[in-house]
């Protein structure tokens, strides 16, 4: 018997009803409930369809820029002195972040279901942008939902998903933040089920989304796993992502749920928002601060009060902050197959400082979280190799870099 | 029996009235209640706010909100309901989303509910394939669960939510959040008819009715029609002012007149 077989087996998909363990499932009004197989069963059809996947392949390729290089951090892993760190150049793909993955591939689903109106929220603007560019490249309608909050803090990637020719719907609701917009999409989505495809843009939300946005992001972990074997000759000690709704973290996690054995074993790690502190309000840090719940279609860990009503929660970076988490993470949480913890506001803004000093790159505040992480354990893990997620690049987040850095003194950003 | 059944067994033409406790405080809602039922609303939809409703239009989410910031829970709403069964029968059917009742505790909803003199539940979000642990406890306290029925439901789905329902089946004119609108939908009758074909409980009718002619209309097809964001709207409309009861009680005076004699 090989030794391999005697390893915990690690499920890695869900069941047929979308559940990973006592996670996800469907929790939707009846009327969502038949758009939800309609979807599920043109999605299974086109995993199975090679031609399907040679269209997606050939857009990923051409026109989101994959594959996308597994770069050395040379200078930050040297002045760290321990672990070597490599970063998975998300931030390098059209429209700046690992969203496209999902959107060219949810694009082609909604054409295969003649469906042509496309809802989609966002909160930092991202999966908007992203969703608008796909829509743009297929000649789709489209409706992005984003928080008033959210629009005025993310003024520049309102305008793009404008440019782009996308409808861009202001939520006044509630916190007017991602929440709401997910909220609003909804209501929508229940309104204009038969037209119209809500490209959800994380591993969230009910049966089929999270395993269906996991399989579009998969690429970025098998890609990985790849270039890292090719370049180290082995397989790496722990995989480092940020994890909001958790789509670039599962992506990148899943082609390494297999790597379980003693000796060559690839640990999982995932980095929660730890915004300003650890009371319930500042933070979105679902693991250590939150419960098993069900919010907008899903069960998994989630930040709630006594009385069962979502809390609200707070990160400088608007990608990361959720009340849910997305529930193959919460999954993997439980069986320890994979871990979680957090990074605050700060050592996130101070991690993308010193990534844009040691190798002139810029991250995206959420893919900022991850880089902190790794910042941290590096030293103490001499000989080791970590593969970073970077999800993103900070374009998006530079004002928000001016304020924070000017409040930190750090004298990089004078008037 | 329970008195939901009982009612359905009693009365041709059911006017359901859906009411957020708590708003706009929670100490007024059982004389609204007393109100909606003095003009002839046979049942009430007892909704307990939710930060995040998905399935509620506007009028329901803003209703929500204040409700929440008055403080109230679900703790709360089950002391409306004694307070209700103090000085009325009036069937009582909790209206809700599956996370506060969870945190509550199913088990120990069913129990408390029971006490409080609710008649039976209605999650928006549990679709019927998540909701046995549910249906189960809740059947243990002799409580009815109430399901939604949607055009877009298949006739699979039907007949697992005619298993899963008991007291009445609650259908959904028509695609959507809740909220008014100017015409009902006509694809309720067809579903009716399917709805009839796989279970031999009665229906009501919800979702965008506002009028008494929509309530004619339905009530054409369907024992039962709901009305809910009309009514919210209505308390919205005259929340600082005292004549508050005496316009729900018209309304619903009004809504019952539609019925056919």
């Amino acid at each position: 018997m090989p030794a391999s077989s005697l390893e915990p087996q690690i499920a890695t998909q869900p069941d047929s009803a979308g559940h990973f363990g006592p996670y996800g499932g469907r929790y939707v009004p009846e009327v969502l409930m038949s758009p939800l197989e309609e979807l599920e069963n043109t999605y299974l059809a086109a995993r199975k369809d090679p031609a399907f996947q040679q269209e997606l392949d050939h857009l990923l390729h051409t026109y989101a820029g994959r594959p996308t290089p597994l770069y050395y951090a040379r200078r930050l892993s040297e002045q760290l002195d321990g672990a070597r760190i490599y970063l998975k150049r998300e931030d390098l793909l059209h429209t700046g972040a690992h969203k496209i993955n999902n959107c060219l591939g949810q694009a082609l689903l909604a054409r295969r279901m003649n469906k042509h109106r496309i809802i989609a929220e966002t909160g930092a603007g991202q999966h908007g942008v992203a969703t608008a560019t796909v829509c743009a490249l297929f000649g789709l309608d489209c409706t992005v939902y984003m928080g008033e909050e959210d629009m005025r803090r993310q003024r520049l990637n309102v305008f793009r998903m404008r440019l782009l020719g996308a409808k861009v719907v202001g939520v006044t609701i509630g916190s007017r933040t991602l929440k709401d917009a997910i909220s609003e999409a909804m209501r929508d989505w229940v309104t204009n089920v038969s037209t119209t495809h809500y490209l959800l843009g994380s591993a969230l939300g009910s049966h089929p989304y999270p395993m269906m946005v996991r399989d579009f992001h998969r690429c970025i972990g098998v890609e990985a796993r790849e270039q890292i074997l090719h370049a180290e000759h082995r397989l790496p000690d722990a995989v480092i992502a940020c994890v909001g709704g958790g789509s670039n973290a599962i992506g990148i996690f899943h082609p390494f749920l297999p790597d379980t054995s003693k000796d060559t074993g690839v640990k999982l790690i995932g980095v929660e928002a730890g915004g300003t502190g650890p009371e319930l309000g500042t933070h979105a840090a679902r693991f250590s601060g939150g419960s098993p719940g069900v919010l907008q279609g899903a069960r998994s860990y989630l930040l709630q009060d006594e009385h069962g009503q979502i809390s609200l929660t707070h990160s400088v970076s608007a990608g990361l902050d959720y009340a849910l988490v997305g529930p193959e993470h919460a999954w993997l949480h439980d069986q320890g197959r994979a871990e979680y913890c957090s990074i605050s506001d700060a050592e996130a803004m101070e991690a993308a400082v010193r990534l844009s000093r040691t190798e002139g790159i810029i991250p995206a505040l959420e893919s900022a979280h991850a880089v902190a992480e790794a910042i941290r354990l590096a030293p103490t893990h001499r000989n080791q190799i970590f593969v970073v997620n970077l999800s993103g690049r900070g374009d998006k987040d530079i004002d928000i870099y001016r304020e924070n850095l000017k409040e930190m003194d750090q004298g990089i950003a004078p008037e | 029996m329970t008195r939901i059944e009982q009612l359905f067994r009693t009365q041709p033409h059911v006017l359901v009235a859906y009411i957020t406790a708590g708003d706009p405080a929670p100490d007024r809602t059982a004389s609204l209640v007393a109100a909606l039922v003095r003009g002839g609303a046979d049942l009430i939809e007892l909704g307990v706010p939710f930060s995040d409703p998905i399935a509620d239009g506007p009028v329901i989410q803003r209703a929500g909100y204040r409700a929440i910031q008055q403080g109230t829970t679900l703790t709360r709403v089950l002391a409306i309901a004694r307070q209700i069964r103090q000085t009325s029968q009036v069937p009582l059917l909790l209206f809700t989303y599956l996370n506060p009742v969870e945190s509550y505790g199913v088990a120990r909803l069913a129990r408390d509910a029971r006490d409080a003199g609710i008649d039976g539940c209605l999650l928006i979000d549990a679709s019927v394939e998540e909701a046995e642990d549910y249906v189960r406890a809740m059947r243990h306290e002799h409580l009815d669960t109430v399901f939604l029925a949607a055009p877009t439901s298949s006739e699979r789905r039907l007949k697992l939510i005619a298993k899963y329902s008991s007291g009445f089946i609650y259908l959904v004119s028509r695609t959507g959040v809740t909220g008014e609108q100017s015409n009902v939908s006509t694809s309720v009758a067809p579903l009716v008819e399917r709805m009839r074909e796989v279970s031999p409980l009665p229906v009501a009718v919800g979702f965008g009715v506002s009028t008494p002619e929509h309530v004619a209309e339905i009530g054409r097809v369907a024992q039962g029609v709901v009305v809910g964001s009309a009514i919210m709207s209505l308390i919205e409309k005259y929340e600082g002012r005292e004549d508050l009861e005496s316009h729900l009680e018209q309304f619903a005076r009004e809504l019952k007149g539609g019925f056919a004699p």
